[in-house]
């Protein structure tokens, strides 16, 4: 066979783990409704085949190229300009990793949770699935918009059918939330496709046409940007959620059903700094750089405000809707630091998040399962009667709170520095985060593991080899990152590089000269040392 | 080549990892071999390195396994550093680790927590290792932190109780506090060195006259202390380490007494070049040590509690420490780091066999006349009590009379500050030792019932009493005729990548310092053995006379109701009103929930009119064209 042959398989990699699922949804259409295992283990075959499918991308991914790899371009509306374009670089590599291995997890935790309609339920699982891979890989703003928009309705029926006493305001809150906001994206979207036949090109929807029209935004008046990135960080900022854009998380939360809330704060938070990452730093760089006050303080107010508020949350639940906010709003800070080290650490507290914070909601699902009730109240001194689960929940807390050797401290440790190079106060701000992230979640694990042991809870099982197993994978997560996120740090290298030279052509110049200047600085005192020394003598 | 010292550290960790996974299958026994082996394999691994390091003094070795993060310019190896300093810290870690998880098999015999309790404590040591050891600041604060997370789960060991947890979490966040200072002082280093690696900064810092980077450096090098201050319970953040005794004694002796809580003074030994730039930095570390000797020394004298005592004696000793590390002696300060575990390691393994004995009684005023029922305990915990005040030939001596006299050079009112203290030392140890061992016993049920401790608990007693004994002599001061060994020996590490490091000479009256501040000692610690030595009778009368002066004593200056007042409540009270204002009624209410309500509201009103009836339509019809016809005909 020639290689020819072979190529396009491989190419389309990719293409083939967004759309499993949805293929497996087709088989699952056929099975009638009170099959409830079949479906159970049925998107549970899926979603790991999906998984193991997408294993390959890691190895077959360049590390030392910042294009975007496993490109598919086909036509598709061509009076529009639009085309089916799909292929990812290594930052959408790592989420869309993220993306199938929590998948897997979201359908296993649910298995007894959920009891009724269990058909509706994994099919739009599965549904969910390609949508958010398919966000990650699209390559054209239109098909972008295809899959950010169509995600909100497999999450909106996850949460308005299985949620809880208040689903339905839940899920409405989070559909008009996010909506209101897509739509100003939307604008922006439009504007800068119309900016194109402006300027006298063939208009297209391709992403890289919208990072190619970078110089000409900045042309237009400034106003022009500083509306276009408005619209954009909107439409993130919802998603994200910053401050004061969050109210919708807490409800939708509380209500969702725990596999609701793992993808939630697993993979759909991250669609929004996805969006900086990708949108608004490389296509309205100058804008973003003139907003820049207001996105640091956004983010630090995020992160000290989501970590008080966390703190006299009642609900653990709320008390861990709460943490993202204050994570998220770390993640923030550190893309918006603009540097590598900044938006590295910025990607990494995405991962992690999407790790501990998932982590943490089946933890809250494991409890409530066993006894319906979720305050902290409820609970106390379960450690005796849970040493596994305790131990499970004491990883994930330190996980969270960024304990080093686990993976949370990576992150925070990239963003802090990079942070500080860009805006030290910032940081230093940022640092409080550290005391109130660990202040929250310990006392939390204090009052919920430790101390005497309610009568009620006397005879709540340990974690089960269901449980364990789909905790596992997790912990061995954020230990790998934690002790050696190297491999993460290749992968992200080039694309990181080539993004902060999108925003700042001349950023690395300019660090090689500072770092020149100061080298120089030191051999001349090292020189000067002695005559030096002997001038202050004189004093 | 040097596999072997990899094993130092990771020893411990693998006997972690067995007890952790294997738990109770291992057995009683098993638990206790792996857990004493490991510990006891690693110390002989350290004496090694440490017999070579002394073989060939200046020595420096780094070894690098591999990347751990590398982004942009922020690169940090996974390696560690044997030299004078990490080495000697090493061998202290791991040998009082090895005799305390020793004594730790017959006095946790009882618990059913057995296994838990020696993953935890072998945990400890690894991270303790790798705080010890590591070659980078983010390596040292995996240690660092690591450390901290033990001390927390041991704490709250006794996690069934409410006391426990409580004092975990307290001692996890005030560290936290200091941690942050650790961070910034971290982030200040990279953005101004362009790197994490101990070495890689000494070097790059030793050639700068000390003007050009002072700021930058006297922040660092502030920020760096005030971690230090989080995990050396030093003013303001010491409140963590009284309430640290809920844990297990043994966990007092290892982690609260002779090795976590030195780390912070570790820390500033191993960035001394750094500090030894920013005089700012030396005389605020100075004064802080100084106030914190003195201030913790005085609540020592009207507590209870037998760990209390020592636990607030641990807090003063440590601003010796520090106190020594702000007079610029380094190799003092961590001299007394070295003699002060020997001897308050015993001294808190002592008390745990008197606690032991009296099956858990810890409150000194229950106590007395436990001589002849405890030789063992007795003597060992008398050398302590010596060696602590400072006599002489016993360790404390050498190690707190260089720091005094060192202090006195600096300034005349540090050293006044730390004889009051080393007095205050000498009583509230007399006072225990006479309240605890002499007189008549004051609960006649729990001493009939007292009985010495076995054997895996008095050999280390014994052992530790030797070198509170003996170590001592590592580092008798030139003034004394010696040459302070000890000093020598560190000066490698204190001064590495320095261009020029000066010798300093001291002068001054030395032996006549000594003279003054061991005579008050022993005039104190008499005074305190005279007045408890017959019972309560003069202590209750003193509490009676200053009942004011008593009450703020023994409440221990209600600095934690104080904190509690002032920081913690305030903090609950400010996320309460953020949420309800913010969240509950500006955003949800008036931008998320108004809109909404309004729009449905609307909605219901123009929906009135749709009432289906042709009447009421064509009433409407009529009136409105009423209406047009008297706006156009009018």
């Amino acid at each position: 066979m020639s290689p020819d042959m072979m190529v396009p398989w491989f190419k389309n990699l990719p293409l083939w783990v967004t759309f499993v699922p949805l293929l497996g949804v087709l088989a699952l259409l056929l099975v009638p409704k009170e099959k409830r295992r079949v479906f159970e283990l049925g998107a549970l075959g899926i979603t790991l085949f999906d998984f193991f499918l997408s294993v390959p991308l890691w190895f077959q991914y360049d590390r030392g190229s910042a294009a975007v790899q496993w490109v598919t371009d086909l036509s598709w509306i061509p009076a529009l300009g639009v085309r089916f374009s799909v292929g990812m670089d290594g930052i959408s590599l790592v989420l869309f990793l993220l993306t199938t291995f929590i998948g897997v997890i979201a359908v296993w935790c649910s298995f007894t949770a959920i009891e009724e309609r269990h058909k509706e339920y994994y099919i739009w699982l599965l549904v969910m699935q390609t949508t958010m891979l398919g966000v990650f890989i699209c390559q054209d703003m239109f098909l972008f918009y295809l899959f950010w928009e169509i995600m909100l309705v497999p999450m909106y029926f996850l949460i308005a059918i299985w949620g809880g006493p208040q689903k339905l305001y839940a899920a409405i809150k989070l559909f008009l939330y996010t909506l209101s906001g897509s739509v100003l994206m939307l604008v922006a979207i439009l504007a800068i496709y119309f900016l194109q036949k402006k300027v006298g090109m063939e208009p297209s929807f391709a992403i890289s046409r919208f990072h190619e029209m970078a110089p000409y935004i900045a042309q237009q008046a400034p106003t022009y940007g500083i509306l276009l990135a408005l619209a954009f960080f909107v439409g993130f900022a919802i998603k994200v959620p910053m401050f004061p854009f969050h109210t919708w998380l807490p409800d939708a939360h509380v209500q969702a059903p725990t596999a609701g809330s793992v993808i939630l704060a697993g993979i759909l938070l991250k669609m929004g700094t996805y969006g900086f990452v990708r949108f608004l730093l490389p296509i309205l760089p100058d804008a973003t750089k003139a907003l820049l006050p207001w996105f640091i303080a956004l983010s630090l107010i995020g992160v000290v405000y989501g970590a008080l508020v966390a703190m006299i949350q009642k609900d653990i639940k709320k008390l861990v809707a709460y943490s993202s906010v204050s994570h998220l709003g770390l993640c923030m800070l550190g893309i918006f630091a603009l540097n590598p080290t900044g938006i590295t650490g910025g990607i990494f507290q995405m991962i992690n998040h999407g790790i501990s914070t998932s982590g943490l909601f089946l933890i809250v699902g494991i409890v409530y399962e066993r006894r319906h009730v979720r305050q902290i109240a409820d609970f106390g001194g379960l450690s005796k009667r849970m040493p596994v689960y305790a131990t499970v929940f004491m990883i994930m807390t330190m996980s969270s709170i960024g304990l080093p050797g686990l993976n949370g401290f990576i992150g925070e440790f990239a963003i802090l520095q990079g942070a500080f190079q860009a805006f030290p106060w910032a940081a230093v701000v940022a640092t409080s985060g550290i005391i109130l992230g660990a202040a929250y979640m310990l006392w939390m694990y204090q009052r919920v593991m430790f101390g005497p042991l309610n009568e009620v809870n006397a005879k709540m099982p340990d974690l089960n080899a269901r449980e364990l197993a789909y905790f596992a994978p997790l912990v061995v997560a954020a230990f790998w990152i934690g002790l050696y996120p190297k491999p993460f740090m290749d992968i992200l290298h080039k694309p990181v590089e080539k993004l902060v030279q999108q925003i700042d052509p001349k950023f690395f110049e300019a660090q090689r000269l500072d770092e020149a200047q100061k080298a120089a600085a030191r051999t001349g005192q090292a020189g000067m040392a002695a005559p030096g020394a002997a001038a202050h003598g004189g004093h | 080549m040097h596999t072997h010292l990899w094993l130092i550290p990771f020893l411990p960790f693998l006997g972690f990892l067995a007890m952790g996974l294997l738990g109770r299958r291992l057995g009683r026994t098993g638990v206790a071999v792996i857990g004493v082996g490991t510990v006891v394999a690693s110390f002989a691994l350290s004496l090694i390195a440490f017999a070579a390091m002394k073989a060939a003094p200046g020595q420096r070795l780094e070894l690098v396994a591999l990347d751990w993060m590398a982004v942009d310019r922020l690169r940090v190896p996974f390696g560690l550093v044997f030299d004078p300093l990490s080495t000697a810290m090493a061998l202290a870690v791991t040998g009082i680790g090895a005799l305390i998880h020793l004594y730790s098999v017959g006095y946790m015999n009882e618990d059913e927590g057995y296994p838990r309790f020696f993953a935890y404590l072998n945990l400890f040591v690894f991270f303790m290792l790798i705080l010890v050891l590591g070659s980078s600041l983010p390596l040292i604060f995996v240690g660092w932190e690591g450390v901290g997370l033990c001390s927390y789960l041991l704490i709250g060991y006794y996690f069934r109780t409410d006391f426990a947890p409580a004092a975990g979490l307290k001692a996890f966040l005030t560290n936290r506090i200091g941690d942050l200072g650790m961070v910034v002082g971290m982030m200040v280093l990279f953005a101004h060195f362009g790197t994490l690696t101990v070495g890689e900064l000494l070097v790059k810092a030793g050639g700068l006259s000390p003007e050009t980077t002072f700021g930058v450096l006297t922040f660092a090098t502030l920020m760096l202390f005030v971690g230090a201050t989080g995990k050396s319970a030093q003013l303001p953040l010491y409140v963590w380490l009284p309430d640290a005794m809920a844990g297990p004694t043994p966990v007092s002796a290892l982690i609260h007494a002779a090795t976590m809580v030195t780390a912070g003074i570790f820390l500033v030994c191993r960035l001394a070049p750094l500090f030894e730039l920013t005089p700012i930095t030396l005389t605020v570390i100075a004064w802080v040590g100084a106030a914190t000797a003195l201030f913790a020394a005085t609540i020592g004298l009207a507590q209870r509690d037998i760990k209390k005592v020592l636990a607030y004696s641990t807090v003063s000793q440590l601003g010796y420490m520090v106190l020594g590390l702000g007079a610029g002696g380094f190799a003092a300060g961590f001299f007394h780091v070295f003699t002060h575990a020997w001897f308050k390691a015993l001294l808190f393994l002592g008390a745990g066999s008197v606690i032991h004995a009296l099956h858990h009684e810890q409150d000194l005023f229950k106590m007395g006349g436990l001589r002849a029922k405890l030789p063992f305990t007795f003597w060992t915990m008398l050398i302590g009590t010596l060696a602590i005040m400072g006599l002489p030939p016993f360790a404390g001596f050498f190690s707190k009379d260089e720091i005094l006299y060192l202090a006195f050079l600096k300034s005349p009112v540090l050293w006044g500050m730390g004889v009051l203290g080393a007095c205050l030392t000498s009583f509230y140890m007399w006072r225990l030792m006479a309240l605890a061992f002499w007189g008549e016993p004051r609960d006649a049920h729990a001493f009939a019932h007292a009985h010495e401790s076995p054997r895996t608990m008095t050999v280390p007693l014994v052992v530790l009493a030797a070198g509170s004994a003996v170590v001592g002599f590592w580092g008798v001061p030139e003034a004394f005729g010696g040459h302070f060994q000890v000093g020598r020996f560190l000066a490698p590490s204190l001064t590495y990548g320095q261009t020029a490091a000066e010798a300093v000479h001291h002068h001054g009256p030395a032996v006549l310092l000594a003279l003054i501040s061991t005579g008050l000692a022993i005039a104190c610690g008499w005074w305190g053995f005279a007045s408890y030595r017959g019972g309560l009778a003069l202590a209750e009368a003193r509490a009676a006379r200053w009942p004011g002066l008593h009450r703020w004593v023994a409440g221990k200056y209600f600095v934690d109701e104080g904190i509690e007042k002032v920081v913690l409540g305030p903090v609950r009270w400010l996320g309460n009103l953020l949420w309800k204002l913010f969240d509950v009624i500006l955003i949800d209410g008036i931008g998320v929930n108004l809109p909404g309500a309004l729009t449905r509201v609307s909605g219901d009103l123009l929906a009135l009119h749709q009432t289906g009836r042709v009447r009421n339509y064509a009433l409407l019809m009529t009136l409105g064209a009423l209406g047009l016809f008297w706006v156009f005909l009018r």
